[in-house]
């Protein structure tokens, strides 16, 4: 894992002083909120429905023992004993005080850690797939380049002010866990001819107006990638739409010219930009992949695994997967415990998932965009001790990938900008399909929830989406079929009227009965709605 | 009849107008008529709220009652959280 330098923590350090001061001055009256705001909001401070939220940034998703149990320190002492891991891979607090957040900041900054660029209209959180590193078909560990982007998008001064917020996303194989195609900036790291270099998408995002970035370059060399980067960010900050919030991010940019014309100026920009020389030196690169070297694994140690618990044996089967180091495995907490709240975690399990990366992953933790923890290098030997005491504490769940294992943003219950609640819709439905058995036969089939069209729960990539909507002050709901943010990647597609609450976990099961009903052999939800389109669900959701 | 809420600025919690300060409690919320923009105006400035406005609301036999449902969740606190929930007995979505 990266580990500051004294210029990363010289920086961290100086903006908590600086934050410290703002909120001190805003305390005092010195700032009016409208001064104040733009100031919070850079440090991930927002105010939401009942108190101020904090999000902190988890780079990348990756954490040490030493941060998650920092994580688990500040649930602990300054909110109400819990936070809720997002769909970016942050986590963010719901119960914060302006007059202790310049103390939460400084914790953090203790282990290297920071809410920094976590809102604003600024280069986000770099995301990443959360098996990088240990995945089998990764063509190279993706860390290194999120790392270095992270190192070049943090207080980047020319893209401290673009049109609109902008997400990137690398990963390295040909399967995306990471919906890299949903993000302003997607790369996949390719290689061709014996060189690693990366395939760039552009343009695009979920919300109002929901795009699948397009390619806009093939391969671009590693030792010219920041400056192809520039290039790309140089247009959008240029010419991206500043007149209309709603039109502002990239994605629309990309459209309203066309992706020809997009690329035909990023290819102009970059041949402008390597003259200038931006690129960092190799060796920056060297020096970052160093800290990311694979770890010294034991060899020889056992393959078989005791499955005579059931219990045990149903969580093997579904959290965890194949480690591409023989006798390591993956484990993938669920933090969505049926009638739980998804993505919630309490500081004692956070607690405990610290413990069990420290003595069982090398140390190591991952956040999933599904919101889930991912332990990276366990050993076989161990996975029983450690289901033991997941089950114990209430991560024990066996449902990777099934209808429960569903993202759902916060929604009404705690964003201001909601139309609707989502957690309570999550929990019908997950407490609905483990009761009927139905779960278990669906298989894999990916749910997610947004509580408004900010589609902070991804909802046009479920192969199930629920988006929340307003209709003359009651919350309804709208379903959506046939999105992926896999490397199949594709929108959902609008159902119908909407439902009430009951009313959209009523549908969902007469979509997945009619799917258990016509599905061929080896089928998903999603490939059978491809095979057979939106008429026959519609028919039997509406009937 | 219309209320006064708003957050506090230090702690961030959801407050409402009394008509003497303020309350976590929205039961003790008073109708503030016409003199909404001027209450807000003069607490602001006395920074004894932040990011104050008016919200409808109807009386009922329990208390007053926001129309929109955002105003009562932020009322009652998270509907899925009712440990946490400062007044769970408001009701959430109307009969
Ligand atoms: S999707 Fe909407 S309701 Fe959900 S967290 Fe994002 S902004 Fe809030």
């Amino acid at each position: 894992m990266y580990l500051y330098d004294s210029y990363d923590q010289a920086m961290v350090d100086a903006r908590v002083e600086e934050f410290r001061d703002q909120a001190r001055r805003r305390l005092a009256g010195e700032l009016t909120e409208d001064q104040f705001k733009p100031l919070r909001l850079m440090n991930g401070l927002y105010l939401q429905l009942h108190a101020y939220m904090l999000r902190v940034a988890v780079p990348y998703g990756t954490l040490s023992s030493r941060k998650m149990r920092m994580l688990a320190h500040i649930a602990r002492k300054y909110d109400r004993g819990y936070g809720h891991f997002t769909t970016r891979q942050n986590i963010q607090y719901n119960w914060i005080k302006l007059e202790d957040a310049p103390d939460i900041l400084a914790d953090l900054a203790t282990v290297e850690m920071h809410a920094i660029q976590t809102s604003g209209n600024c280069i986000r959180n770099i995301s990443s797939d959360q098996y990088a590193g240990v995945a089998a078909d990764e063509i190279t560990d993706p860390r290194p380049w999120a790392e270095l982007l992270r190192q070049w998008s943090s207080f980047h001064p020319e893209f401290t002010y673009l049109p609109r917020k902008f997400k990137i996303c690398v990963i390295a194989s040909a399967n995306d866990r990471a919906a890299m195609r949903l993000h302003d900036i997607g790369l996949e790291l390719v290689e061709r001819d014996g060189r690693i270099g990366a395939r760039v998408f552009a343009g695009g995002g979920m919300g109002r107006t929901p795009m699948v970035a397009p390619e806009i370059r093939d391969f671009v060399e590693e030792d010219e990638l920041v400056s192809y980067l520039e290039a790309c960010l140089r247009v959008y900050n240029r010419y991206g739409r500043r007149d209309n919030k709603f039109k502002a991010r990239i994605k629309i940019l990309v459209h309203e010219l066309g992706v020809d014309e997009y690329r035909r100026q990023v290819e102009e920009e970059f041949a402008h930009m390597r003259q200038l020389g931006i690129q960092p030196p190799t060796e920056e690169l060297d020096r970052i992949r160093a800290y990311f070297a694979p770890p010294v694994y034991e060899t020889g140690l056992p393959e078989e695994v005791d499955r005579s618990d059931p219990d045990f044996a149903l969580w093997l089967d579904r959290n965890v997967l194949p480690h591409k180091q023989p006798g390591y495995a993956i484990v993938n907490i669920s933090l969505k415990p049926v009638g739980g709240i998804p993505g919630d975690a309490s500081a004692d399990q956070i607690d405990l998932m610290a413990d069990l990366a420290e003595r069982h992953s090398l140390d190591q933790l991952r956040v999933t965009h599904a919101q889930n923890i991912v332990l990276p290098y366990v050993k076989k030997a161990d996975l029983y001790t450690i289901w033991q005491q997941l089950d114990a504490a209430g991560l024990g769940t066996a449902n990777l990938d099934r209808i429960s294992d569903m993202i759902a943003c916060p929604g009404l219950d705690y964003c201001s900008l909601a139309n609707a609640r989502s957690i309570p819709v999550a929990q019908k439905i997950a407490r609905r399909f483990a009761g009927n058995g139905k779960e278990e036969a669906i298989g894999e089939l990916k749910l997610k929830i947004s509580g408004c069209i900010n589609a902070c729960g991804h909802h046009h990539a479920g192969h199930i989406g629920i988006l929340g909507v307003d209709r003359k002050g009651t919350e309804n709901y709208q379903l959506l079929l046939g999105g992926s943010g896999a490397e199949d990647c594709s929108l959902g597609a609008i159902t119908g009227p909407g439902f009430t609450e009951d009313g959209v976990v009523d549908a969902i099961e007469r979509a997945t009965d009619l799917y258990l009903a016509q599905r061929q052999e080896g089928e998903r939800f999603l490939d059978t709605y491809r095979r057979l389109g939106m008429a026959p669900f519609k028919e039997a959701i509406y009937g | 009849m219309k209320l006064l809420t708003g957050n506090d600025l230090a702690s961030g919690d959801v407050i409402w107008w009394t008509g003497k300060g303020w309350s976590r409690h929205i039961g003790e919320a008073v109708d503030v008529g016409d003199e909404g923009d001027a209450i807000l105006a003069r607490e602001e400035q006395a920074r004894r709220v932040n990011v104050a406005y008016i919200v409808d609301a109807e009386q009922t036999d329990s208390g007053p009652l926001p129309n929109h449902i955002k105003e009562r969740i932020r009322a009652s606190g998270p509907t899925v959280r009712t440990d946490l929930a400062i007044n769970a007995d408001i009701p959430i979505v109307r009969a």
